[in-house]
């Protein structure tokens, strides 16, 4: 009897059935539904733009939609808010984090809900609560910690248990692992696996396959607004989900490609970097005693577990921090104390790391951005040309498959993965010696990763120099002729690709190994 | 084009409505009509040359400053020194009007005028840039340090070397007095409204074409929107703050020529009289807009002007509390304001 129960047809928790919501011209959802059954976990994956977070976002409560029905667990809740579906249990984790850095994680939990004895904050009590709901879940976290002090992946930890604290049944993530190192990332599934057994239900907004076919149990894929397909992961290869994804084959496997005639490596570099040291925002020397060259037509990949200093690395090479001691050189010309512009001129370009702080102006339009650092390029006296700023975005927009295609809406209305084409666009197009590209696919779908390696190839192969920092080793070992490992603002080695892997760099990374 | 205009105009009427609202309770509280009150209020206004040339004049100044302080939030700086930069815009005017030689035409020293006016606001308005750009010094801090030297300064040089005994202001000045309206338009006569009227016209829709259609522009509003963006554009943020700040302190000092060289022919100690502090909240009700700012400018002068029309039946203060409503109104409303245009679009 108990074994016929355990394998009836599990119940719907969550049905969204034909969603349609509309940001003024952008029709982000255009009949989109879904079901998920209680207990399992649920990948919701798509392209970026496909309106993955936008439904996500109206289960949570946060949008209404158009027109459409959901019901979670047999109850319609069509255009709940997200306080109604806190109560009943449905909670999200956001990509970035909605924490207080200066309060502590326990306070952090208890935000919006605090409980008192005797009027006074009863903080031990939530101490404890959190504590407990640690050990049980495996999420370990301090609960007397200061947010400001956790490193990223503990930050998500807190996320996800101030979800499950306020009693989530239904977990809703959004791109969890964009963040997370391997390790941390391991982790994450062991506890979501956990929650699975305990019959809990979760949905995972990712676009990243090898994590779908290792964690969830069913797929459902959305393109353009729609869902277009709902898959068994068991009964499914990850070339048939990426063909649902972007409607067309897709080439999936990284690969190291060498360029076929190597000579022009013997050739006076194209960035020089000697004895760099750049202090941090907290840390004095957070750059210590950095040296590289790089040579046209070569990528050198930055490997590392992130704030070993590469963002100062970065920052100071893009002209955008200042250098305490060493010296920089583009094409020969020493730049290290010119200003950014002066860096452009001289032929270095630059996709920023925080494509939201530095690399867009959100509230400027997809033409507006498209010109940013060239502005200067695209006048007519002292007036900006608007008709050549707006042929750029048209020509920009096609090459690179910016959508919306219209050049005046503003930046912050577009996904990350068209924002960050607007970026790659901008930064690609213009005539450049040397690349700065760091976490150049960070938060970026499966075709959009493809192509975006594959300009960045075409650049090398064009005989530019690249410098790639990248927290995902295996775009680091898929496009690099160099490797560097950064630990403690130092390269702890520089290999060479073929001496290179996964194995090999794991101990450089976490400062278990030195170059001698 | 036409987006920025909804932006700018709808919160402002809305906000009219609200403060009219308000206005009938307070006037009812007073035991008279609201209806009768407003057409006292209109008549004394818009209703009569000599009232609508009051508004005119006081709108001129108003203009000034609301651009002065538009075109600084527009970069990110909030600039409170807007009634310093004024004075001393009209100060450094009123010195080149007293040196110049007598019976110059208006056309030969009008822009002598423009120039010392805008540098005299300019000057007062880059030094708080300056500190922010070298030392990070906050602007608002500085502006509103600055107000108080820089006034008590002009107090002093004016009571000290420059003030016609038994008075608080200098000599007249002969040299070139700009024209005022009713010289061209007779049924004007007696109003301050003049010539300075049109270069405010004509200053909102170059301030209007700098910060939309120029790289300069461009350069300023990426500024103030996100810093760190435009610090990787290419744009030296320190040196877009410090020419911000003089721009935005010389278009507060081109205000002063409205009541020192279009009004009175003398300056005279404190004779911003708040219009450098009102210019705060006619960018606001503006929406940081030219355009906007114009037509705030307008409703802000036609309140003031309206006060003093109605002061016979209920108090002038009335209207204070209604621009304290207007201000209150717009920037709660913008929100709400944006949603409405947003759904009827």
């Amino acid at each position: 009897m108990s074994s016929v129960e355990s394998s009836a047809s599990p119940t719907i928790a969550i049905r969204l059935d034909d969603i349609h919501k509309s940001f003024g011209p952008v029709h982000a959802n255009r009949g989109a539904s879904i079901q998920v059954a209680r207990g399992e976990i649920h990948a919701l994956v798509g392209e970026n733009g496909a309106g993955k977070s936008t439904l996500m976002r109206i289960l949570g409560g946060m949008y209404s939609p158009d027109s459409g029905t959901m019901e979670v667990n047999g109850r319609d809740v069509t255009g709940w808010t997200t306080a109604a579906a806190i109560d009943a249990g449905v909670g999200m984790v956001h990509q970035h984090f909605m924490l207080v850095p200066t309060l502590t994680v326990a306070e952090n939990m208890m935000l919006g809900r605090e409980p008192t004895t005797g009027g006074q904050l009863d903080r031990d009590r939530v101490v404890r609560e959190v504590s407990e709901l640690s050990k049980r879940t495996g999420l370990a976290v301090h609960p007397e910690r200061k947010v400001a002090e956790l490193s990223v992946g503990e930050a998500q930890r807190v996320e996800i248990l101030k979800t499950l604290y306020r009693g989530a049944k239904i977990l809703i993530l959004d791109e969890p692992t964009a963040v997370l190192s391997p390790p941390e990332i391991d982790e994450l599934w062991q506890v979501l696996r956990g929650m699975r057994e305990r019959g809990e239900t979760i949905v995972l907004i990712t676009h990243k396959l090898d994590e779908v076919m290792e964690i969830s149990d069913t797929i459902t894929v959305m393109r353009q607004g729609q869902t277009i397909a709902q898959l068994t992961t068991s009964k499914t290869t990850p070339a048939a989900i990426a063909k649902a994804m972007v409607g067309r084959d897709v080439q999936l496997a990284m690969h190291y490609a060498e360029t076929s005639p190597r000579a022009a490596i013997t050739s006076a570099p194209l960035l020089e970097v000697r004895d760099l040291v750049v202090d941090g925002p907290r840390r004095a020397g957070a750059v210590s005693g950095v040296s590289f060259a790089i040579a046209p037509g070569e990528i050198l990949g930055v490997a590392g577990v992130e704030g070993n200093g590469q963002t100062e690395l970065l920052d100071a090479l893009a002209g955008l921090r200042p250098v305490r001691s060493g010296a920089i050189r583009i094409g020969g010309v020493d730049v290290t104390v010119l200003p950014v512009k002066s860096r452009g001129d001289a032929g270095l370009s630059h996709i920023p790391e925080d494509r939201h702080a530095r690399g867009l102006v959100l509230d400027y339009t997809i033409a507006e951005n498209l010109i940013l650092g060239q502005q200067h390029r695209f006048t007519n006296g002292p007036r900006l040309d608007n008709d050549a700023i707006v042929d750029n975005a048209r020509r920009q927009i096609e090459a690179f498959d910016i959508r919306p295609a219209v050049p005046g809406v503003t930046a912050r209305s577009l996904s990350g993965g068209n924002q960050q084409k607007i970026v790659i666009a901008r930064e690609m197009s213009r005539s450049f010696q040397v690349l700065l590209a760091a976490q150049p696919t960070r938060g970026v779908d499966v075709g959009a990763i493809e192509f975006i390696h594959a300009r960045l190839r075409e650049a090398r192969d064009a005989g530019k120099a690249i410098l790639l920092v990248s927290a995902d080793l295996a775009e680091v070992l898929a496009l690099s002729d160099r490797i560097a490992v950064m630990y403690g603002g130092k390269f702890a080695t520089i290999l060479a690709r073929r001496d290179a892997s996964e194995e090999v760099l794991g101990p450089y990374m976490t400062g278990a190994e030195h170059a001698a | 084009m036409r987006r920025t205009l909804e932006e700018a105009v709808l919160p402002a009427f809305v906000a009219l409505l609200v403060a009219a609202v308000v206005g009938d309770i307070l006037i009812l509280s007073f035991g008279q009509n609201p209806g009768s009150v407003y057409r006292i209020l209109i008549d004394g206004t818009w209703g009569n040359a000599y009232g609508f040339g009051q508004v005119l004049y006081k709108a001129t100044t108003l203009t000034f400053t609301g651009l002065a302080v538009a075109v600084g939030l527009r970069a990110g700086l909030f600039n409170i020194g807007a009634e310093s930069q004024l004075a001393a815009g009209g100060f450094l005017a009123a010195l080149a009007g007293l040196v110049l030689p007598m019976g110059l035409p208006a056309l030969a020293t009008l822009p002598i005028y423009l120039v010392a006016a805008a540098a005299g606001g300019a000057i007062v308005g880059a030094i708080p840039g300056a500190l922010k750009a070298r030392f990070g010094a906050h602007e608002v801090i500085t502006t509103i340090m600055l107000n108080f030297i820089v006034l008590a300064l002009l107090n002093y040089l004016t009571a000290a070397h420059l003030k016609v005994e038994g008075t608080l202001h200098t000599a007249e000045i002969h040299a070139g007095a700009l024209p005022r309206l009713s010289s061209m338009i007779a049924p004007f006569h007696g109003s301050a409204a003049n010539v300075v009227l049109l270069l405010a016209f004509v200053t909102a829709a170059a301030v209007w074409w700098f910060l939309f259609r120029t790289r300069r522009g461009f350069e300023l509003r990426a500024t103030g929107l996100q810093p760190a963006a435009a610090e990787y554009g290419g744009v030296n943020v320190g040196g877009v703050w410090w020419r911000t700040m003089a721009l935005s302190g010389a278009l507060a000092g081109i205000g002063g020529l409205n009541y020192v060289l279009g009004y009175k022919h003398y300056y005279e100690e404190s004779f911003a009289s708040g219009a450098g502090f009102l210019g705060i909240a006619v960018a606001i009700v503006g929406r940081n807009n030219p355009i906007g700012v114009v037509l705030a400018a307008f409703v802000f002068a036609t309140m003031s002007q309206g006060g003093l029309a109605v002061n016979a039946v209920v108090p002038k203060q009335i209207v204070d509390v209604l621009q304290a409503v207007v201000i209150i109104a717009v920037a709660a409303s913008v929100p709400e304001v944006r949603r409405l245009a947003r759904s009827s679009a």
